[in-house]
């Protein structure tokens, strides 16, 4: 018989769950799943090495192990700290923890240009959502934020400086993902920054993958760029035969148009498989592909609007208990209402509607 | 006078040379300790009770022994010399008088650790310095103490030089080895620790030069005899790079026995402030450590005299104490502003930040401006509480100590010279033109009476 795999026992706000030895924290709660994930800007799974920068995913260890229980004296990124048997963490549990996630969301968006308006990315922006979530309602920044000269990265890929929020993500992808890695960040501290050497393009079958990772709207798609806001477009699911890659998109449409192509996210905003430039950039014709359906978008997102595919609606309890009739009104508001008079057709009305109007 | 056991040769004349240096006893440790197996000496620098002079106070024999051995893997030794905190210039007196003082301690703690290379990573504005410590070098394995087969027992061991870009950031030790291996000088997120995976993923130590000079001493006079000088924990001596307003700036050796007011008041060392004015505050371990006021420099709050030990200078914490750091005693007098010397760091620190980890890279350059805002007579009341706020969520929360050390000294400052701040809120033309001066901070401490039952 196969010697069985020791699971390490983890309780992440008070939640147990038991996960293999050499799981992060982040995953082991991605593994139980809900509100107690700490929000990630700068892991991504699928990219080796990446994680620990952004902060915004620290826990307290309120208990280091079984062996040794003693809690870790700093609040730690969860995204690269592995667990240990017996672990106890806290994220949304802990007052300091959520403190340190405010502070960090607010140091992220101090240098934001906080141009969703016009930024492709609005709709689903990691940034956006959590700025909701964490966010204050106002910044307490009075200087100047810091922008960067644009420059020209190539025909496909938009690069916005003063959006990005240095995760290095796109570095780490390029550095796994292609042969030739042209770009990096220059410069150090504040005024870092990503960029290529001499202004060289990125040009590569697998380079338009950092629009994907990128959490923010700092690497956008320049054949999509104002086309279209992504909450107007119809994702569905769409594959087709690649000899580079999966094959396995999404489409993002309006009637027959393909507005873009991207890879498949899961409800982390990580892809499931990476896709080659081929599908991402040239095959914009529905004719290029074969669509298996729609798209399942989380119900929160701003996608998802008009789209209600999956909605449970609750359950009526009320009749149930009253066998089966329904509830007696007291009072029709109709009935009473000085207001709701059907034969009043509105559109006829000159200007707005005004209590007078209502009074005859 | 206090015993010496670093510098005590150093004004010896042409010391820095082979020839010299060896007349003068020099290698008789190296000699002693090769004939001992390295567990052997291991023991003394533990029973020595060194700590790691670079700042952190880490004991250097636990260090050590925490060093992965696992078969077939090449295991390094690499000797911090990217000394590049404010006020912090000891490292530079040693490698440039003393360079033969370090390359045997080099040799030594290769030997005990099973290193077979071993790198000085020296900071790039020491121009000078690498041709000092390549010549010492070249001389040393002349004579046989480094190259292939030291003295017959069959251990080698080669040093490189390498010279840093001039990032104080690539004086963190993960830092300093990522830019060894020609890689961009950002921090590494620890777990793993060099330890067990540093240098080209090998085990690798990484100490300060001063550390590393003193085990030479250790050797010559064994580690039980090096822990009898000091104070309790703080064992040996300690060189202080002592700067500011005082009359004689300069490295000095100490052994930590001492009172910090005798350090800065005797002849010996420091030889009191300068133009007989009066002394306001004293950061004593380099930029990074919390300012303290006069009154509570000398002593704690529990009204004893404070002492140069690592203990002594902590004592109280953070809410009265301060830290023993790297040995850069900074020393201001009654004309000194804390407020531009806060923003002196913090502009200091928004520069130096790698920009890896959000707090750090944002908000030392928030800090910075809110500071300068103060400082220039612009600032509001809430600028002071904004501050505090920015830098209790920098501490704590950053990949590597320097967000730490980037927020001590603000919160120091606030801490123990609020009114100073509030002052230059308040008067913000007069602040253009004078100095809060000296206030109350040097008033005696008011201790607090035991209770009676």
């Amino acid at each position: 018989m196969a010697e069985e795999k020791k699971l390490f026992k983890v309780k992440i706000d008070g939640i147990p769950v038991e996960v293999e030895p050499g799981t992060t924290i982040l995953n082991a709660a991605r593994k139980i799943g809900g509100d107690i994930v700490p929000p990630a800007m700068c892991y991504y799974s699928k990219l080796q090495g990446s994680g620990g920068k952004c902060r915004t995913c620290l826990v307290k260890v309120s208990k280091g192990s079984e062996a040794d229980p003693r809690p870790m004296p700093k609040l730690v990124a969860s995204c690269r700290t592995t667990v240990m048997d017996g672990m106890e963490v806290a994220n949304i549990t802990s007052p300091e923890v959520l403190d340190a996630r405010k502070g960090v969301v607010e140091f992220l968006l101090l240098n934001h240009p906080l141009d969703c308006p016009v930024c492709d990315q609005a709709g689903e922006c990691s940034l956006q959502d959590l700025g909701y979530e964490h966010g204050a309602d106002g910044t307490r920044y009075e200087f100047k934020r810091r922008t960067f000269e644009k420059i020209d990265i190539g025909d496909k890929i938009q690069l916005h400086m003063t959006r990005c929020i240095l995760c290095y993500r796109c570095v780490y992808t390029a550095d796994q993902l292609t042969e030739k890695r042209e770009h990096g960040i220059l410069g150090r501290g504040e005024v870092s920054e990503i960029s290529t050497y001499i202004h060289k393009s990125l040009d590569n079958e697998f380079i338009g993958n950092v629009i994907d990772v990128c959490p923010v709207g700092a690497l956008t798609d320049k054949t999509f760029r104002f086309k279209n806001r992504v909450w107007f477009l119809k994702p569905v699911d769409a594959h087709r035969d690649c000899d580079k890659c999966c094959g396995k998109t999404v489409l993002w449409l309006r009637g027959d148009e393909v507005f873009r192509v991207t890879a498949r996210k899961d409800k982390y905003g990580e892809v499931e498989e990476f896709i080659c430039d081929t599908c991402r950039f040239d095959k914009k014709e529905t004719k290029d592909w074969i669509v298996e359906g729609p798209r399942n978008i989380d119900r929160h997102s701003v996608i998802s609007q008009g789209q209600y595919v999956g909605v449970v609606k609750p359950h009526d309890a009320l009749p149930d208990v009253l066998d089966g009739r329904q509830p007696k009104l007291l009072m029709d508001i109709h009935s009473i209402s000085q207001v709701n008079r059907p034969e009043i057709d509105l559109s006829k009305i000159e200007g707005p509607a005004h209590s007078d109007d209502f009074k005859n | 006078m206090g015993r010496k056991l670093l510098l005590d040769k150093a004004h010896i004349e042409n010391i820095r040379y082979y020839d010299v240096y060896r007349a003068n006893g020099g290698y008789e440790s190296a000699e002693k300790a090769l004939k001992m197996t390295p567990e052997l000496v291991l023991d003394e620098v533990k029973k020595s009770g060194l700590r790691g002079r670079g700042g952190a106070g880490f004991p250097t024999g636990m260090k050590w022994s925490f060093i992965a051995k696992p078969e077939g893997v090449p295991r390094y030794l690499v000797c911090n010399a990217d000394e590049s905190e404010p006020g912090t210039f000891k490292d530079r007196y040693l490698m440039e008088f003393l360079p033969h003082l370090l390359i045997e301690g080099l040799l030594i703690s290769s030997y005990t650790l099973g290193a077979n290379s071993c790198y000085i990573y020296i900071r790039g504005e020491y121009a000078w310095i690498p041709d000092i410590l390549e010549e010492a070098i070249a001389d040393a394995k002349k004579n046989g103490w480094l190259g292939k087969n030291i003295k017959g027992t069959g251990f080698d061991l080669e040093i490189y030089v390498q010279r840093g870009a001039g990032a104080y950031i690539c004086g963190e030790e993960t830092a300093l080895i990522e830019s060894l291996e020609g890689k961009r000088g950002n921090p590494r997120i620890k777990p793993p620790f060099p330890a067990i995976k540093g240098l080209w993923d090998c085990p690798t130590v990484v100490n300060n030069v001063e550390t590393l000079a003193a085990i030479v001493p250790i050797m010559r006079i064994g580690g039980e005899e090096y822990a009898k000088y000091g104070t309790g924990k703080s064992t040996g001596t300690k060189l202080i790079s002592a700067c500011g307003n005082i009359n004689k700036p300069g490295v000095y050796e100490i052994e930590m026995n001492i009172s910090v007011e005798e350090f800065i008041y005797s002849e010996e060392y420091c030889g009191g402030i300068a133009n007989g004015k009066r002394l306001k505050a004293c950061i004593p371990g380099g930029s990074s450590v919390p300012i303290v006021p006069a009154n509570l420099l000398l002593k704690t709050a529990k009204g004893e005299t404070r002492m140069m030990t690592y203990e002594s200078l902590s004592d109280g914490g953070f809410a009265t104490g301060t830290m023993m750091g790297s040995g850069g005693f900074i020393v201001l007098d009654e004309d000194q502003c804390i407020v531009k010397n806060t923003l002196t760091f913090a502009r200091f620190y928004h520069h130096e930040s790698c920009g890896q980890c959000s707090p750090c890279r944002e908000g030392t350059g928030w800090m910075e401006r809110v500071l300068k805002n103060i400082e220039k007579g612009k600032g509001k009341m809430s600028d002071i509480d904004l501050l505090w706020d920015i830098q209790r969520k920098i501490e704590g929360n950053t990949i590597c100590p320097l967000g730490d050390a980037a927020a001590w000294p603000v919160a120091a400052a606030i801490r123990h010279f609020r009114d100073e701040f509030e002052w230059h809120v308040l008067n913000p033309e007069e602040s253009q033109v004078r100095n809060f001066g000296l206030a109350h901070y040097a008033d005696p401490l008011e201790i607090a009476a035991p209770a009676t039952v």
